[in-house]
């Protein structure tokens, strides 16, 4: 443990709060406050736990729910796929007989994972928070540390409600100033990334900080935490602000009266402390950020939508040259072709990234009044049973389905396309998603990765398209 | 997890460099929700053809090597992917030592969590223990983790080294589960503390 009168931060109070004890070489015993399972990580865990007869040590500290590989069409049938259901019924089996909690498949409560944690008030600050998923990154947007694990540490954290972890590097990535039109939490992370690269964040905690990212709602700081994974740090964490405290009060599983009035006292103690020392830090200017879109095959090939594709030809370097032919090849594109105009054939609204309901109301509002193209299959895939009823309320669901979309039940969907979601090969999407690798949606599928009004503008245009040239009646 | 302690057993040679986890088990068997049973597909494209059967020149068809325990191969042992299943499918084929010059790191310390002893030795010497290897039943190895020695059929001594807190773990049998759970107290005292009040249980208010 460092001094704690010197200054630390923000991950180091919360590390340092979580340390049971520190061995010889440095690995510590570290106390985890949340456990959240899904049904395609957990499987070998508890056949684990079964075997050597062992019981999940906090039950109460669990919680369960069925995502990654669930149908989002209609629920009132059975599962078609037969793996699907046999991980749907595992999972369910597990919970039983461990008693851990757990939100039921036709519950308005299910959804993916790391929108419900923070929705139904699980997830909250100065917590550690773990899941079999690189993606719990995003709960860190309440001012929490977390982070994603693998098969057997979930079996260790079921067992003991620890992990045997080592301290990772400190690293700040300031956004100062104000965004302009168009501009939101999507375009800012990929912005990140596209300057500090998929390596830039190895064996850091990034801490988002800065005028632009404090004015930010809760949905915009989770959509910035959750792709920190994509700039390659194992977490991400904004301190927790009078934004956070209003986001979490009066949510289902917030702490309630006295207990929440305690609970803020102690979390506005979580901020990093004048003078603390960070091994990097990063400066972005929010007005350099433009609307943005992915061209290549990694979430650091970003192009401002008014930007040209690279060509192999202006690479000195010639292992970059050869990938960028490759990736080209790959998408479907021209080396120095505008990526606006490039038509597309999928639009996917969903994922972990941008399926909450500010995601969905700022994509309504660009698609009220006008119709999907005829070319492009859109689809809305709530992040939560909660998402979907709150937008329905709203009559979000009419604007989506008027225009064209399909309006989809609450999982992942075609984020990962391990369900019958996916793309057919060469197939072009504009996805509001995180990870655009070779085949991530579908074999042979091509993503564009960018915001849910970018994403919204595609589908209308039938084309990757500039906003705010929609907005502005422009096309 | 079993003790590791002293093993004598017929060992398989697969003089194969870079054998990375998807050789070990092919990602199309990862679909399961089981960590055991995953033996029958150890090697699965080089064990068997496209129509599902036996090679019969594969190491680990042949008779003598069906319940091989130490596996012997050459540089870089379990590179690619992190997938567990690999120390899975070993460990349920019946292997519980690997021996090579190298191995990728993940795969080593994913061996030791499953209870799998990894043992870099040169190249020369895995070469000379793959001799005799080959000759089948009639060479069995003895790795004895405690002396920190391969015996070799003709009564060779040959030592190696190995980390002592993994070491340990698995003369124990403990898996870091185990070691975890000796720290009982020290988990208790800490989520007695008083400044966790005001977390609540996800059974709900
Ligand atoms: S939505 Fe996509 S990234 Fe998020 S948890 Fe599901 S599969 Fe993973």
């Amino acid at each position: 443990m460092q001094n704690p009168s010197s200054p630390r931060t923000l991950y180091d109070k919360i590390w340092d709060t979580h340390v049971i004890n520190t061995l010889e070489d440095g690995t510590c015993l570290l106390y985890i406050d949340r456990h959240l399972l899904h049904e395609v990580t957990s499987p070998q865990a508890f056949e684990g736990l079964r075997a050597a007869g062992r019981p999940v040590r906090r039950p109460d500290a669990t919680i369960a729910v069925a995502d990654h590989n669930v149908p989002t069409s209609d629920r009132s049938q059975p599962v078609e796929d037969p793996q699907s259901r046999l991980q749907i019924e595992t999972l369910e089996r597990n919970v039983k007989e461990f008693g851990v909690p757990y939100f039921p498949l036709r519950s308005r409560s299910q959804g993916i994972v790391h929108v419900v944690g923070p929705e139904q008030g699980i997830s909250l600050p100065g917590m550690t928070i773990v899941c079999g998923d690189s993606h719990t990154s995003t709960h860190g947007a309440l001012g929490s540390l977390a982070f994603g694990i693998g098969t057997s540490e979930v079996e260790h954290v079921l067992a003991t409600q620890t992990l045997l972890q080592k301290r990772a590097k400190n690293m700040r990535v300031r956004v100062e100033g104000e965004v302009g039109l168009g501009v939101t939490a999507k375009d800012i992370m990929l912005a990140i990334i596209g300057r500090i690269g998929t390596a830039g964040g190895t064996g850091h905690v990034i801490e988002y900080a800065g005028s632009a990212i404090r004015s930010l709602d809760m949905a915009g700081r989770m959509t910035l935490c959750n792709m920190s994974i994509e700039a390659g740090a194992r977490a991400g964490m904004v301190a927790p602000d009078a934004t956070t405290f209003a986001y979490v009060k009066g949510r289902p599983f917030a702490p309630k009266g006295e207990a929440f009035e305690q609970a803020v006292a102690y979390w506005q103690s979580l901020h990093s402390d004048d003078g603390a020392v960070f091994d990097k830090e990063v400066v972005l200017d929010a007005a350099d950020i433009k609307p943005s879109i992915t061209w290549g095959t990694s979430p650091e090939d970003v192009l401002p939508i008014d930007g040209v594709v690279p060509s192999p030809e202006d690479e000195t370097d010639p292992a970059r040259a050869e990938r960028i032919r490759r990736t080209l090849a790959y998408m479907g594109l021209e080396a120095g072709q505008k990526v606006a105009g490039t038509p597309v054939d999928v639009v996917f609204i969903g994922s972990c990234t941008n399926s909450r309901i500010e995601d969905l109301r700022a994509a309504a509002s660009v698609i009220e009044g006008h119709k999907v193209a005829l070319s492009v299959r859109a689809m809305v895939v709530p992040g939560s049973g909660w998402v979907r009823h709150e937008a329905e309320k709203e009559g979000l669901d009419k604007i989506f389905r008027d225009a064209g979309f399909e309006w989809r039940e609450a999982g992942c969907s075609m984020c990962l396309g391990m369900n019958p979601d996916r793309l057919t090969p060469g197939q072009r999407c504009a996805s509001t998603s995180n990870r655009n690798f070779e085949g991530r949606q579908g074999p042979s599928g091509r993503t564009h990765l960018c915001s849910p009004s970018m994403a919204a503008a595609a589908a209308v245009t039938g084309t990757l398209c500039d906003v705010r040239d929609l907005v502005k009646g422009a096309v | 997890m079993d003790k590791f302690t002293r093993l004598t057993t017929v060992a398989a040679p697969l003089p194969q460099e870079n054998i990375d986890t998807d050789q070990i088990i092919p990602a199309r068997f990862l679909k399961t929700i089981q960590r055991t049973g995953l033996g029958k597909h150890l090697f699965a494209d080089q064990r068997y053809d496209e129509s599902g059967n036996e090679r019969p020149d594969f190491v680990l068809n042949k008779p003598a090597y069906r319940h091989a325990g130490i596996l012997i191969t050459l540089d870089n042992l379990g590179c690619g992917s992190s997938r567990e299943h690999a120390p899975w499918a070993l460990l349920d084929f019946g292997i519980r030592c690997v021996i090579a010059p190298s191995f990728a790191d993940i795969f080593h310390s994913n061996c030791f969590k499953n209870g799998i002893l990894p043992i870099a030795l040169p190249r020369n010497v895995c070469e000379a223990l793959m001799d005799d290897a080959r000759q089948g039943e009639n060479a069995r190895l003895t790795v004895d983790l405690q002396a920190k020695q391969v015996i070799r059929p003709d009564g060779e001594v040959i030592p190696f080294e190995v980390d002592p807190f993994r070491r340990e773990k698995l003369l124990e049998g403990l898996d870091d589960i185990a070691q975890t759970l000796l720290e009982k107290q020290a988990i208790e005292q800490f989520e007695a503390r008083a400044a966790r009040a005001w977390i609540p249980s996800t059974r709900g208010n």
